[in-house]
């Protein structure tokens, strides 16, 4: 940012730069699903993961079931950015429709991890993590619905920020499950990672499940983590399954976070850790299952005739959408339907509400 | 198996999924083993808890009832895979 502040290089020459560094290193890793060759704007390029709707740039969620969809409207996250002068460089491969923690659920082929291509990069954001940890992206945005921004930012090396529910419009966002998506900058700095949030959050009249901040984002200068508490739940490091070296860089972080001044303390979320995982499994899907209803050929995205109008939905579908949008559309009218809704869904809605108490507890 | 390959029919029928015969044995296998872990959610006693249906506590948030733009009927149907005139173009019902 620097350099193009000081006019050292302009915004075409630095658009330019990357689409050749795409074009040399992109093939083996798979981590863009298309590129914009025209600057749209005078700022640092940004990488937007293909479930954020660009307006006139093809936009899939990694489903064929949108293959040739071009929104005719640009997100809020889009539209800011734009506002900030941020040209779109590109957008980037995920899991089909945010389903997934490896990006090997994608339609158009696996993103491969920068710094060993025979590993995941994780996701569903794995596209978005792969171009900003290889260089192919100064920044970028993913989203977040059970981890897929913090999850392969970790795995790839970079910063990835789940911003709290209600900070960052969902207009425009391809939906999975909408009372949890949530679209997060991923880069390689925290400080970046503030400028982008930055930019993005606070409330949008379009989205009425958004919230004003209660203050304006502070871009951090410091240098260390003095007056950061650091909570380590209990639970979680004592869970089977631990890989080893896993366990070790977890221990290791948390030294290094002593180091750097914060007051690290151990916290205890005992029934958020055994019972997180299926309670997002019911509610994820559930909602999911309401959102993936719109996709049925007939306004937008792929179709696949039939006889009549159900056929055309039932074949367009079943041809459209891979096995994880199929499992979990149908996990979640199981636990919709009736006879159901109270043992899985409703069950599940209650469950939330403990883990939401445990961690307002854990955060006093 | 915690789901029968009825109710997986029934179910992919809800869904508007059409399903190959070696989809529906596959998924319900996948599902029932998916159900059997979800499930633990009812080991806890949570007649007490009220359910979470959203996180934030946003009651009727209004927007004026001024209009707005909106989208024009050209861009409305720019993804149509038929369209006649001003309509969306479907097989019969």
């Amino acid at each position: 940012m620097g350099l193009l502040e000081a006019r050292d290089v302009s915004a075409a020459e630095l658009h330019a730069a990357y689409l050749q560094a795409i074009r040399e290193r992109d093939g083996e890793l798979n981590a863009y699903l298309r590129t914009v060759d025209e600057p749209d704007g005078a700022g640092v390029p940004i990488a937007f993961k293909d479930v954020i709707s660009s307006r006139g740039v093809e936009t899939t969620a990694g489903s064929k079931i949108l293959a040739g969809y071009v929104p005719v409207f640009d997100s809020t996250v889009a539209a800011r950015c734009r506002e900030a002068g941020l040209p779109l460089i590109g957008k980037t491969n995920m899991d089909e429709f945010a389903m997934g923690s490896s990006t090997e659920n994608s339609a158009y082929g696996p993103t491969h991890n920068p710094w060993d291509p025979e590993r995941v990069p994780g996701g569903s954001s794995g596209g978005s993590a792969a171009a900003v940890a290889a260089g192919l992206a100064p920044w970028a945005f993913g989203s977040d619905t059970g981890g897929s921004v913090k999850q392969p930012a970790s795995l790839c090396g970079i910063v990835g920020l789940r911003p709290t529910y209600g900070t960052v419009s969902r207009y425009g966002i391809v939906a999975f499950a909408s009372s949890l998506d949530q679209v997060g900058p991923m880069t390689k700095t925290v400080r970046d990672n503030a400028l982008l949030y930055r930019i993005v959050a606070g409330r949008d009249p379009c989205d009425a499940t958004t919230v004003e901040l209660p203050q304006p984002v502070e871009i951090p200068e410091a240098e260390d983590l003095k007056g950061v508490r650091v909570g380590v739940p209990r639970e979680l490091n004592e869970a089977d399954g631990i890989e080893p070296g896993v366990k070790a860089a977890v221990e290791r972080t948390i030294e290094l976070c002593r180091a750097f001044g914060a007051e690290v303390g151990e916290t205890t979320l005992p029934r958020s850790v055994e019972y997180g995982l299926p309670c997002y499994y019911l509610v994820a899907p559930a909602e999911a299952s309401s959102n993936l209803a719109r996709y049925d050929g007939a306004r937008y995205g792929l179709r696949v005739d039939g006889a009549n109008v159900r056929e055309m939905y039932e074949k367009t579908r079943d041809a459209g959408f891979g096995d994880e949008p199929k499992r979990r559309i149908m996990l979640g009218a199981y636990a919709l339907s009736a006879g159901y809704y109270e043992a899985y869904y409703g069950q599940a809605q209650k469950v939330r509400t403990v883990i939401a108490q445990e961690h307002a507890a854990a955060f006093e | 198996m915690a789901i029968s390959k009825d109710e997986v029919l029934h179910v992919a029928r809800l869904a508007r999924l059409e399903l190959t015969d070696d989809e529906v044995d596959r998924f319900t296998e996948q599902l029932s083993a998916i159900l059997e872990a979800v499930a633990k959610v009812s080991e806890l006693d949570l007649s007490d808890v009220e359910p979470t249906a959203h996180p934030l506590d946003l009651v009727n948030v209004w927007a004026d009832d001024e209009p707005r733009p909106s989208l024009p009927l050209h861009d409305a149907l720019a993804n149509a895979p038929e369209k006649d005139a001003v309509f969306f173009k479907v097989p019969p019902a």
